[in-house]
C-alpha cells in the first residue's frame, strides 16, 4: 500500500453491508484515501458502490446492517461514534455529494439559504457571516453572480448549476473528505468535463481526499490516483490507475475496457464488448466468485474462495487465474 | 444561463389562475370576510346581541313588511338583534373551524410525517390509528363526550380536533413517502441535520401546500359539525349565539318567521361554500404548480 504517506485521511477494512438475511450488498470492502488523492470505486449498477458510501456516513436505509474491522477516519473509528457524533462529522470534516442535482437541493428554500444553514450548524456563526461563505464558495466553484444565486430557488437553476451548488455547499465547512457519488452522471458531457476539471482543480488546491464513485471509466482515467473494480459487494480489482488500466487482470475488469468505444481504433460496425447478464444477487455466506455466472473462464473451482493475487507493485485482484495474459476460455 | 426575466414569469403563472378563477376569488372573499368579522365582532354590532327586549319579538327583515330600520335583519323569539348574534355567530364559526383544524392538524401531521417517513412498525401504528379513527362514527362520538362531559366551546374544539385528523395524516404520510427517497433529504443527512430538522424543515415545507387543502376542507367540516351539535343542543351552550343554535332556536317559529331559520343558515351555507370554493382553487393552482 501507500507506504511512504502519511496516515491515510479514510481507512476502510473489511466493510460488510447486509439487507436482513437474504442479500450481502457489501462484502468486505477494504480500501484508504489519502490526503490530496482521488480514490476512484468503478463498477456497474447494483454493485455496491453507493451502498458503501452511505454505509461511511451511516445514512443507510431501514433493514440494512453494516460491519466492519474498522472504518478509521483520521485516526477515529467511525464505528464507536454514537449517532451524534456522526451528525458532527457530517457535512463538517466528511461531505458527500449525490447523483441527481435536479433533487438534491431542497425547492422550497433558496440556495443560499440551504448553503448557510449547513455552516451555521457546525460552525454556529450568525446567518450573515454564513452567507458571505455561501458567496465567497459561490464564486470559487465558477459561478457568476453568486449574490443573485444566492437568493434563488433550486428550480431557477440548470442542472449544471445546481452540481456546483451542491459541491460548493459540500466545500462549506473545508472538509478532509470529500465523497461523490456519481456526481456528473445526470449531466451533458461538457458540463460533466467542466464539473470534474472543477473538482481536480478544488481538490489540489484544498488538499482534498476524494472517494469518487463512477461507472465511468473515462472519469477514473482522468481523475484518480486509485481505483478499486468492484462488482457484486467485492473489490475485484485495486491498484494505482496506472497499473490497473496497463495491465487489467480481473476479467471483469476487461469486460469493462472492453465495452468503451475508442474512437480511431473502435471501427464503425464493429460490435462493442458486452457483459452478458446482469449482477446478482448474493446472500450472506455466499462462497466462491461472484463473476463465475457471467464469466468467461469460469471453471467449477471458481465456486471455492478465491484469492487475492498480486500484479504489480501496488496492484492486486480477486481471481484464481494468475496474472499472466495466458488463459484459456472454458467450453 | 437563466436570465433575470425567469423569477418574474413563473411568479405571473403562480398568480394569474387565482385571478382568473372568479371561483376562488369568491371564496377567498367569502372567508377574509368572516375573518374579519369575527375579529372586529364587538365594533361591528349594531347592538349588544345578547341584550333582550320582548316588546320587540321576532321583528322581520329589512326587506319585509313591518321592519324597523334599527334591526336591519330583524330581531328573535327573544328580541335579540339577529344581525348582531348573526356577527357573533361568525366569530364562534371561525373559532372553531380554526381552532379544531390547528389541533387536528398537530396530531394528524405529525402522525402521517412519522408514519411516511420512518414507515415499517412507526408505519403499521399509524395506519393502525388511522383505521381505528376511521371506523368511529363522528357525529356519535362527538354527541356522546359532549353530552358525558358537558358543553362548552373548548370542549367542542377538542372532541372535534381529536376526530378531525385522519384526512391530515393520510395526505401527510403519502405526500412524505413520496418526499423521503429523495436526494435532498438524504443530502441534509449528510450535511448532519438531526432528525428533527430533516421532518421539521426538509419535509414539512414540502408538503405544506397539500395540507393547506386538507385544512380548508377540515374547516369546512368542523364548523358544519359544530352547527350540527349545536342544533341538537350539545353544541355551543346558550346564550352564546352560534349559528346552529340560532337555527335551532328558530325551528319552532319557522311556519310563521321563516326568515329566522333562513338567515343563520344561508351564513351558514355561504361560509361553507366560501371555504370549499378556496379549497378546490388552492388544489388547482397548487396542482397546476406541481406539473411544471
Amino acid at each position: 500500500m501507500t507506504s511512504s504517506m502519511t496516515e491515510p485521511v479514510l481507512s476502510i477494512a473489511n466493510l460488510r453491508v447486509a439487507f436482513g438475511a437474504r442479500t450481502e450488498a457489501v462484502r468486505g470492502l477494504s480500501l484508504t484515501v489519502g490526503r490530496g488523492k482521488t480514490h476512484c470505486m468503478v463498477g456497474e449498477s447494483g454493485c455496491g458502490k453507493s451502498i458503501s458510501a452511505l454505509s461511511l456516513m451511516n445514512l443507510l436505509p431501514r433493514g440494512a446492517t453494516r460491519s466492519a474491522d474498522h472504518i478509521r477516519f483520521q485516526g477515529q473509528d467511525l464505528l464507536g461514534l454514537s449517532d451524534r457524533e456522526m451528525a458532527r462529522l457530517r457535512g463538517d470534516k466528511i461531505a458527500m455529494i449525490f447523483q441527481e442535482p435536479m433533487t438534491s437541493l431542497n425547492p422550497a428554500y433558496t440556495t443560499g439559504s440551504q448553503m448557510a444553514e449547513v455552516f451555521e450548524r457546525h460552525r454556529r456563526t450568525t446567518r450573515r457571516q454564513a452567507m458571505d461563505r455561501a458567496d465567497e464558495l459561490l464564486a470559487r466553484v465558477g459561478i457568476t453572480a453568486p449574490g443573485m444565486r444566492l437568493g434563488q430557488y433550486p428550480h431557477q437553476l440548470s442542472g449544471g448549476l445546481r452540481q456546483r451548488v451542491m459541491i460548493a455547499m459540500a466545500l462549506m465547512c473545508d472538509p478532509e473528505l470529500l465523497i461523490a457519488d456519481e456526481p456528473t452522471t445526470a449531466l451533458d458531457v461538457t458540463v460533466q468535463a467542466q464539473l470534474l476539471r472543477l473538482l481536480q482543480t478544488l481538490q489540489q488546491e484544498l488538499g482534498l481526499a476524494l472517494l469518487l464513485i463512477t461507472h465511468d471509466l473515462g472519469i477514473v482515467a482522468r481523475m484518480a490516483h486509485r481505483v478499486s473494480v468492484m462488482y457484486a459487494g467485492q473489490v475485484v480489482e485495486s491498484g494505482t490507475v496506472s497499473e490497473v488500466f496497463a495491465a487489467p487482470t480481473h476479467p471483469y475488469t476487461r469486460g469493462l475496457m472492453a465495452c468503451i468505444p475508442v474512437p480511431g481504433t473502435t471501427r464503425t460496425g464493429e460490435p462493442l464488448g458486452s457483459i452478458p447478464g446482469v449482477v446478482p444477487r448474493i446472500p450472506p455466506g455466499f462462497v466462491g466468485c461472484g463473476f463465475r455466472d457471467r464469466c468467461d473462464f469460469a471453471t467449477p473451482d471458481c465456486a471455492q474462495t478465491v484469492p487475492l493475487r498480486g500484479a504489480g507493485s501496488d496492484h492486486s485482484y480477486l481471481c484464481r487465474l494468475p496474472p499472466d495474459g495466458t488463459r484459456v476460455a472454458a467450453a | 444561463m437563466t436570465s433575470m426575466s425567469v423569477p418574474q414569469t413563473m411568479r405571473a403563472e403562480r398568480r394569474l389562475p387565482a385571478l382568473r378563477h372568479l371561483a376562488t376569488l369568491l371564496g377567498a372573499l367569502i372567508v377574509g370576510a368572516a375573518l374579519l368579522i369575527a375579529i372586529f365582532a364587538p365594533y361591528l354590532v349594531p347592538h349588544d346581541p345578547f341584550a333582550q327586549d320582548l316588546n320587540l319579538r321576532l321583528i322581520p327583515p329589512f326587506w319585509m313588511d313591518g321592519s324597523q330600520p334599527m334591526h336591519l335583519l330583524g330581531t328573535d323569539q327573544l328580541g335579540r338583534d339577529y344581525l348582531s348574534r348573526l356577527i357573533y355567530g361568525t366569530r364562534v364559526s371561525m373559532l372553531i373551524g380554526v381552532l379544531t383544524v390547528i389541533a387536528s392538524g398537530l396530531i394528524g401531521i405529525t402522525l402521517g410525517i412519522l408514519g411516511g417517513f420512518y414507515g415499517g412498525r412507526t408505519d403499521d401504528l399509524v395506519m393502525f390509528l388511522i383505521t381505528c379513527r376511521l371506523s368511529i362514527p363522528l357525529i356519535l362520538v362527538a354527541l356522546t363526550v359532549v353530552a358525558l362531559v358537558g358543553s362548552s366551546l373548548t370542549v367542542v374544539i377538542l372532541t372535534l380536533g381529536l376526530l378531525l385528523w385522519d384526512r391530515f395524516a393520510v395526505v401527510a404520510r403519502a405526500t412524505t413517502m413520496q418526499l423521503r427517497s429523495l436526494d435532498y433529504i438524504a443530502a441534509a443527512q449528510a450535511a448532519g441535520a438531526s432528525r428533527a430538522h430533516v421532518l421539521l424543515r426538509e419535509v414539512l415545507p414540502n408538503i405544506a401546500h397539500h395540507l393547506v387543502v386538507v385544512a380548508t376542507l377540515e374547516m369546512a367540516l368542523a364548523i358544519l359539525l359544530e352547527a350540527a351539535l349545536s342544533f341538537l343542543g350539545l353544541g355551543v351552550p346558550p346564550p352564546l349565539p352560534s349559528w346552529g343554535l340560532m337555527i335551532a332556536e328558530a325551528k319552532e317559529y319557522m311556519f310563521f318567521s321563516p326568515w329566522v331559520i333562513m338567515i343563520p343558515g344561508v351564513a351558514l351555507f355561504v361560509l361553507v361554500l366560501g371555504i370549499n370554493l378556496l379549497g378546490d382553487g388552492l388544489r388547482d393552482m397548487l396542482g397546476a404548480e406541481l406539473q411544471r
